[in-house]
């Protein structure tokens, strides 16, 4: 059927028309890649839908070349929303942090950036859909060059360093991950999930070669979670955020470490199976690390002065949060997972742009004490930050409530040692959220003596209109929570 | 320790060039060993493919005409994995010597301590 080509239009077409937009001039080019990201936002809500009404998984056999040599993608309810909200979270990015794009990168360099994203576009609706390991690898590296370039687009030699710190944490993370990956193709003799499953289950249920697969397993969790930045692998991650343009900063954020999350969990769910990766190991190394990540990951944002810094701190502990929700080795907390994913997808890449808003009315300046006030100046930007900060806090209504149910919900299914811990880190990181959020909530609607309270002028539009659709996005994933779940739930389960 | 060696010469070979590059890519404060770590990690990881690709007695996955049973041709995946792979490393090690280029213009060092150091005092 002709509509089930659309998974190779989501990656074909903006690969093929990165190399084509790197050749018009910036205004064109915009127009290209926004023009190009819509298409396949719009493709993938078809998608959805028409995968919604079939109500199976199907797979695309790339050039119908099958297993073994042939790439495969595989799709379910679940790859479809994530791809929608993949390409929808970019489009709005662009649109909310477009003007300040405009400002801070280069004439000579603005093409660039645009290629950048469609490249990134393509990489990341590579890794959410394929079905087969070493494709997701390759693609992994195409989005850590492109998230690379993402960072050093911008003027100045700290977006520079910034990064260089992020491709060198992230080769090591590469490193890791291609080695389990040999290891699991030498084990097991397949790239492509399914047949993956059927010999690791066999190995499981053999135990010859028990010690093998964990170590397999054990390296690719550690290579994902440190390209992801779990603590402690997440050193580069408040220079790179904090350094980028905002746009950049809410691709970074949200999308990149976001696929390679997903990437894990299709690996573990999928490719190894639950009951090997519970057995393995790994699923408690990567427990641990994600506990620790939530603590320290907020008690960190505690301690920033710098507003742009304490956001990006704030990520540490919500990647904390998605990696213990897919650690506690329950389909149901895969799907919690995946949840958290877009909910935090969706309220990070908001803040991004309404902090930057926020510091661009107060002079420039990033340290609290000069944001007073700032959010009578810029009344839409400080209502996204009250709501953006509110889901990740978990306010009901919110996505980041949701979530929290979920998890919850999926740690007290899944009992012991792991339901305690995972309730545990919970509570306290709630608290910890609530310290830190509520006091920049308070600062920025506190009156300062420094500017006047009224708005000021000169808003873009089309920074009106990304904020606005991801506000009634968060609305949405607070309050329609249900029917999201509904749909990842449905992927999870028909996942082989 | 003779099976190590003997039989298992290029699991050991792998092992030991995973772990100096690696580590040369973890702790190395110059920018450019950091990248040879990196090239080498990799490499060790192609080598392994490869080393698991080959049989001996077997024929190059290349049909010219002759035997037709696939049993005495070697898999032509692991191969077909590594090019890719090699690529793939290519084109990070060009963004990164890149970068080391642009940043030894601007600070005159290749000691990522010291170009951290110069970071911090210009952002204040």
């Amino acid at each position: 059927m002709l509509w089930q080509n659309i998974p190779i239009l989501l990656i074909v077409l903006p690969l093929g028309l990165s190399s084509l937009i790197a050749l018009l001039r910036p205004r064109a080019a915009k127009l290209a890649v926004l023009g190009v990201i819509s298409l396949c936002t719009a493709a993938a809500l078809y998608l959805l839908i028409r995968v919604n009404a079939l109500g199976e998984a199907f797979t695309v056999k790339m050039g119908e070349v099958g297993a073994p040599f042939g790439n495969e993608l595989y799709v379910s309810h679940t790859e479809a929303l994530l791809c929608l909200a993949f390409d929808a979270i970019m489009l709005l990015s662009l649109l909310a942090g477009m003007r300040r794009a405009d400002e801070e990168i280069p004439e000579d360099r603005k093409s660039l950036f645009f290629t950048v994203c469609s490249l990134l576009l393509a990489a990341l609706n590579a890794i959410t859909l394929t079905n087969d390991i070493f494709s997701g690898y390759v693609f992994l590296e195409i989005a850590t060059i492109a998230a690379a370039a993402l960072i050093f687009v911008r003027r100045g030699e700290g977006a520079l360093f910034a990064s260089m710190r992020y491709m060198l944490m992230n080769l090591l993370g590469s490193g890791l991950f291609l080695l389990g990956l040999s290891m699991m193709y030498s084990l097991t003799g397949e790239l492509l999930f399914p047949q993956m499953l059927r010999r690791s289950k066999a190995i499981l249920a053999d135990g010859r070669y028990m010690g093998a697969l964990s170590a397999c397993l054990i390296l690719l969790s550690l290579g994902l979670a440190v390209k992801s930045a779990l603590y402690p692998f997440h050193t580069w991650l408040p220079n790179a955020y904090s350094l980028s343009t905002p746009a950049a900063s809410s691709l970074l954020s949200s999308l990149v470490s976001k696929a390679y999350i997903f990437l894990f969990i299709k690996i573990m769910l999928r490719g190894a199976g639950l009951e090997a990766f519970s057995e393995s190991g790994a699923a408690n190394v990567i427990l641990v690390y994600a506990v620790l990540a939530i603590v320290i990951g907020s008690v960190d944002a505690i301690q920033q002065h710098n507003i742009r810094r304490m956001v990006s701190y704030s990520s540490v502990a919500q990647i904390g949060y998605i990696f213990m929700a897919a650690a506690l080795g329950t389909k149901e907390g895969c799907a919690a997972a995946v949840f958290q994913i877009l909910a935090h997808s969706f309220a990070k890449a908001m803040l991004f742009p309404a902090v930057d808003r926020l510091v661009e009315v107060s002079g420039g300046e990033e340290n609290f004490r000069d944001l007073r006030g700032s959010g009578y100046r810029a009344p839409l930007a400080g209502a996204a930050f009250a709501i953006g900060a509110f889901s990740i806090t978990g306010i009901p209504l919110l996505g980041g409530f949701s979530a929290k149910v979920f998890i919850s919900e999926a740690a007290w299914a899944a009992g012991g040692l792991r339901m305690y811990l995972a309730l545990a880190a919970l509570a306290v990181s709630t608290v910890l959220n609530v310290i830190y959020f509520l006091r920049t909530m308070i600062t920025v609607y506190r009156r300062g003596e420094r500017f006047e309270l009224k708005p000021a002028g000169n808003r873009p539009f089309s920074f009106t209109l990304g904020v606005g659709f991801f506000a009634l996005v968060n609305l949405y994933l607070g309050m329609g929570a249900g029917n999201v779940m509904d749909i990842i739930l449905r992927g999870i389960n028909i996942w082989n | 320790m003779k099976t190590l060696l003997v039989d298992h010469m290029h699991e050991t070979a792998v092992v030991a060039l995973f772990c100096i590059g690696f580590t040369t890519l973890l702790l190395n404060k110059n920018l450019i060993k950091k990248i040879i770590g990196f090239s080498m990690m990799d490499n060790a990881i192609y080598l392994f493919l490869a080393s698991y690709g080959y049989i001996r007695g077997r024929l190059a996955p290349i049909y010219q005409g002759g035997e037709t049973d696939p049993a005495l041709y070697v898999n032509p995946l692991p191969a077909g994995l590594v090019l890719t792979g090699i690529v793939v490393s290519v084109s990070v090690s060009a963004i990164m010597l890149a970068l080391t280029v642009r940043l030894y213009r601007h600070y005159h060092t290749l000691n990522i301590d010291e170009i951290a150091e110069i970071v911090r005092e210009e952002g204040r």
